[in-house]
This record gives C-alpha cells, structure tokens and sequence, in this order.
C-alpha cells in the first residue's frame, strides 16, 4: 500500500478497503443462504491469506525468497495435533491438553524458534542459496513428521477436539470465520505498523540495496533475522488456525509444494503491498475451487496460468491498481 | 555389525549416490552456464522414467528402451527449453522458481494423463536381475552395480567433455562470461538449448535407472529434488566437482543412516527411545549434515569461482 493522508486517498485504498469489507461480509451470508461449502472455502482463505502476509513480509518488505513457509504452517498445526491427541490418549503429561492458550502459545513458539535457527544459517547465505536452503529446512520438518508414527507419519492425524477457548467455541463455522477474518486484520495491521517502523524501513532499506546498508553502519543480518522469525512466528498462528479448520493434518501440508503455493500467492497479488498477498491468496484460492469443478486435472491449466502470470503479469493484481495509481499521480 | 550387510549398504548408498549425482550435474550445468534455476529438474528425472517404461513394455528389450529413451528425454527438454525456460533467462530466479514450479504442475499431471495415476514397473532382463557375488558370500544386485558403473561413467564422461572439448570450452567460457562468448560470434541461444537438453538427459538416465528399482510414478521427481538441492548447497552451487563428493557423501550417509542410526542410538539411550528417535533423526540427517556445514562455510564445501 502506499502513503495515504486522509485527504487524498487513493484508489488502492478503497479497493482495499472494499475487499476487505467483502470478506467481512460474503461469506457469512453466503453461509446463512444455505451455502456453508463457501463458507469453508472462505475460511481457508483467509487462514492462508495470513499465511501469504507473514511471507510477505520478509518476501515482499524485505527481498528474502523463502520457500520453506509452509513448514511453519505444519508446525502451528502439529502444536494444536499433539497436545489434543496425548490428552485423549495419555502420555507427555507436560503438554496434554485442551487448552486453546497453551496450542496458540506452542505454535507460535515453536515456528519463533524454528525461523531463529534455520534463519540464523540460511540468512548468512543469499540469492538461489538462500531459496534452496529454506526449501531445505521447510522439507527436513516434512520428513521429521512423516518419521514420527506415533502421530500417524504418513498418513496423518486427526484432531477429535478443537482448541478450547473460554466464551467461544471453534466448533462453530461461523465463529471459526470470523476468528479467522479477525486474525487476518490483526496480522495485516502488525505487519503494516512493521512496515512503518523505524526497523521496517531498515529491513526495506536491505532489500533495495543491502551494501550501502551496511556501509550506514545498520547489520541488516539482524534485521533480517528478527524479521524472519516473526514471519514464522505469524506463519505459525496461521498453523494454529489452519489445524482447527481441518481437523485433519497430516505431512502433505507441509510439502514443499505447499510452500511453493503460498509464495505464488503473495507474487500474483503483488508483493511488498500490504494487501497484495490477500488479494493472491483470494485469487489463487477461488481460481482452484473453480478449475476444480471443471476437471480432476485441473492442475494444468493451474500450471499454464501460474506460467503465464510469471510471464506476463509483472508486478501481480496490486501492481495494476498501483501503476494506475503512479500514472495518476504523473498527471 | 556385520561386514557383509555394511559392504552392502555401502553400495546401496554410492547406488543413490550416483543418482544424485546424475541429477545434480545437470542443475549445476543450468545453473552454471545460463543463472537459471529448474524446480523442473525432477520432472524431467520423472519423464524419462515414465518414457522407459512404456518403451520396455513397447519393445520388451530394456536395454534398446533405454537408448531410445536417453534422446526423448533430451527432446522433451529442448521443448520445454524453446517454450518456457527461454523467455525466463533475463528476468530474476524468483521468476525462475515460481515458472518452473508451474511447469512441475504442468509436467506432473501431463504425465497423469499420459500414463494414467498407478506407477508403472520396469522388468529387468533376467542377466541383470540376479546377483553378482562380489566377496565370498556376499552378493549384490547385479543391477545396482551397473547403475553405479553407468554413473561413474557419465560422470567421466561429462568431465572430459566439459574440460577437454570445444563444446566444453565453449560451455566454460559461457558460464564465465555470457555477453562476451555472445559477442564473439558463438549461438548463445543454440548453446543454451544444446546445455538445457544435456541436463535433461542426465536427469532423465537417473529417472530411467531407478525406474526398474522403485517404478516410475508421479511426483517421484518431487521427493527426489529437495534432497539434489541439498547436494547442490553442500557441494557448492555450480561446482561440478562439489556436487560429485556431495552427491556420494549425502547418499552413504543417508543409507547408512537409516540402517544404522538405532544401533548408534541404543549405544547410549533407552531401546524404546532409540527406536522412536532413529527414524526421525535419520530422515533429518542430511539436512542437518547440510546446516552444519552451512554454519560453517556459508558458500558449501566447493564453491564455483566467482563471477
């Protein structure tokens, strides 16, 4: 998004604003017509749309590609997983439990520190390095969980009871959404006010040109570094989300090809705009529902789309809107 | 420990070894020579599996498939190579990564619809399916040690031509400097095609010589990627040398790791733990092996002189 004052607000900020207003309202009357099937995919949707915003921002703010995002959505998942399935069925009395705060507490945690380790090696690195080491790191978790059998390997685990949180229950859709919607502008507004710190200009500073950076005395490596885990910290929650949605997780959604999903998402809605990553993840989303309902392959004409947006489509669905924008302002 | 079961696991793991070699070898030649970055790599390993077999069902010679497949292969990389990956070189790898992860999607369900969802096994010819006893009393598939000697071969193969031919010359000077081999009158586009195509083919002999051991199936390029990725990084990207030590490292020491990563642990921890912790660990072991080393040298083992 770009600089509003609230006198001359520009065009990209009432189409923010409108969509942001249609998530807040399609979905639930789309739900109570009678079409709870939308509802869910709704839900998704903005469970990944927080997904491709905590990328976003060391993607789109601060250059970094990682494509091992998906990881941290595994691991929310497994936080809220692992705990419901050892208080239904004994053992690890430390974290057997029902307990809402304690999986929210875990999955962030956990995805905090897992970005803090696998950050502190991959960010020495740069470029392709940097791409393949975070692919790397996202598939060494894939494995760890389809080794642990204890937790269904392979084939998965179901969750038997959602998260419990005092005064709401996560059992109903509609309340599960609009956690979800909730969520999603709190982490867009975290992420803004990031943006407009004095570290996230630093972190903007890095990517446009990291040598002069440095040579202004800023170790952009920290930066970097506290950036990443709070992107996998927020990847994490949007985990949390996402295992009480399905109820069932298992290794697969945590593929590389899954990570490979949620930066497409962040690129075709456009990165380095704060909204861009939800317009994607609503366009990439909607796009497979639809494909889906035309054919069981529907992964290649997915394919040639995504290929053809790289192609020819500079800048992803925000940019439009922003070009507009700088060619407006020319006049 | 017996030395029998070691000596074979040992050739188990220089057997993955080689693959990932064979693998690696044609990322690194992209990488090297053209700065590009192929997901696709593995559906091309993938392809020529999936052509193999139909050949040997077609042919019912394994061996006359597998010369037939080794060119198909290359063509379905010159294709892919003239309709997608040309137009990619001038942008950055970001848009390397995300395109060729929309061929993989492309490429993978292609293959669905070409050959159906199943896997499909490969029959061996009965010389190559028996065992060849190598110490008294010990004997290993006769198969594996020719995908061990195939790789090794194409691996001398590759470095004599790299080093010691025009071709070769012409590859070194491109990966040093584009512009300049460009302007002195060679066909940068042609040569590119020509590098695209032998990395295709390298990925497609791995694919079409695991095809017999594991079947041909979809997304099996997928799995195997990541761990040639990890290969790349420890080796040094665009190091060739670096990804042939990195390539036999990581496949000893994943096989060996999951055969004898228990016994290691029962040493000093319960059985039961042992025997939970072993197979996670071992799954881990090569990414683990490959933090380390980047801790310590962020740029791999080898790294290819700067450009």
């Amino acid at each position: 998004m770009s600089d509003h004052t609230p006198a001359t607000r520009s065009p990209a900020f009432w189409i923010n604003a409108a969509l942001l207003a249609l998530l807040a309202l399609v979905p639930p009357i789309l739900f109570i017509t009678g079409q709870p099937f939308w509802l869910d995919v709704f839900t998704r949707l903005v469970i990944l749309a927080i997904a491709a915003t905590a990328l976003n921002l060391i993607l789109g703010f601060g250059g970094l590609v990682s494509f091992g995002h998906a990881a941290y959505l595994g691991l929310g998942a497994y936080a809220v997983g692992i705990p419901t399935y050892h208080a239904l069925y004994g053992g690890m009395d430390a974290i057997a439990s029902f307990n809402g705060f304690l999986h929210l507490g875990l999955a962030i945690a956990i995805s905090a520190l897992f970005a803090l380790l696998t950050g502190a090696i991959s960010l020495r690195t740069r470029g392709v390095n940097f791409i393949m080491i975070t692919m790397a790191f996202g598939q060494m978790v894939f494995y760890a969980i389809v080794a642990l059998e204890n937790y269904g390997g392979d084939d998965g685990l179901t969750i038997d009871v959602r998260s419990e949180f005092p005064l709401i229950s996560l059992d109903n859709p509609l309340t599960l959404y609009a956690v979800g919607y909730l969520s999603l502008l709190l982490v867009l507004f975290i992420v803004y006010k990031i943006t407009r710190s004095r570290f996230g200009l630093t972190l903007q500073g890095a990517r446009s040109n990291e040598e002069r950076m440095r040579s202004l005395g800023v170790d952009c490596y920290r930066y970097q570094l506290v950036a990443f885990v709070i992107s996998g910290a927020l990847c994490g929650y949007a985990g949390f989300l996402l295992g009480n949605f399905t109820t069932f997780i298992s290794p697969e959604m945590m593929d590389w090809t899954r990570s490979g999903e949620l930066m497409f998402m962040v690129i075709l809605g456009g990165a380095a705009f704060l909204l861009g990553p939800v317009i994607g993840a609503a366009a990439f989303i909607l796009l497979e529902q639809l494909l889906r309902e035309v054919t069981i392959h529907w992964h290649l004409p997915f394919g040639i789309l995504l290929i053809l947006s790289v192609l020819f489509f500079k800048g992803g669905l925000a940019g439009i809107v922003d070009r507009q924008r700088l060619k407006g302002n020319r006049q | 420990m017996e030395t029998s079961l070691l000596l074979i696991q040992l050739i188990n793991g220089l057997q993955l070894g080689v693959l990932l070699f064979l693998l690696s070898a044609g990322l690194t030649l992209t990488f090297g020579i053209m700065d590009f970055v192929n997901l696709a790599h593995g559906s091309l390993y993938m392809l020529g599996a999936f052509i193999c077999a139909s050949l040997t069902q077609l042919t019912g010679s394994f061996a006359l498939a597998t010369i037939l497949a080794l060119p198909l292969t290359a063509l379905c990389g010159v294709i892919i190579e003239l309709v997608v990956v040309r137009q990619l070189y001038s942008r950055n790898h970001l848009d390397h990564v995300l395109a060729t992860f929309g061929l993989i999607l492309c490429l993978d369900t292609l293959a669905e619809l070409i050959w159906g969802p199943a896997g499909i096994a490969v029959l061996l010819p009965g010389i190559l399916n028996g065992g060849v006893e190598i110490l008294p009393g010990v004997v290993v598939p006769a198969f594996r040690l020719l995908i061990i000697a195939v790789g090794l071969m194409a691996a001398a193969g590759l470095y004599i031509v790299v080093n010691h031919t025009k071709l070769g010359m012409l590859i070194r000077a491109g990966a040093s400097n584009r512009t300049m081999v460009g302007a002195l009158g060679v066909d940068i586009k042609t040569l590119f095609t020509g590098v695209f195509a032998m990395g295709a083919a390298l990925a497609g002999l791995a694919g079409l010589l695991v095809a017999p051991i594991a079947e041909a199936s979809i997304g099996m390029g997928n799995e195997i990627i990541i761990t040639t990725f990890v290969v790349i990084i420890i080796g040094g990207i665009g190091s060739m040398k670096g990804a042939f030590i990195a390539a036999l490292l990581i496949g000893l020491i994943d096989t060996l790791g999951r055969s004898y990563l228990d016994d290691f642990f029962n040493l000093f921890m319960s059985h039961e733990a042992a025997e939970t912790a072993a197979p996670a660990v071992s799954a881990m072991l090569i990414y683990l092996m490959m933090a380390v080393i980047l801790a310590i040298r962020p740029q791999g083992l080898f790294p290819a002189a700067s450009r």
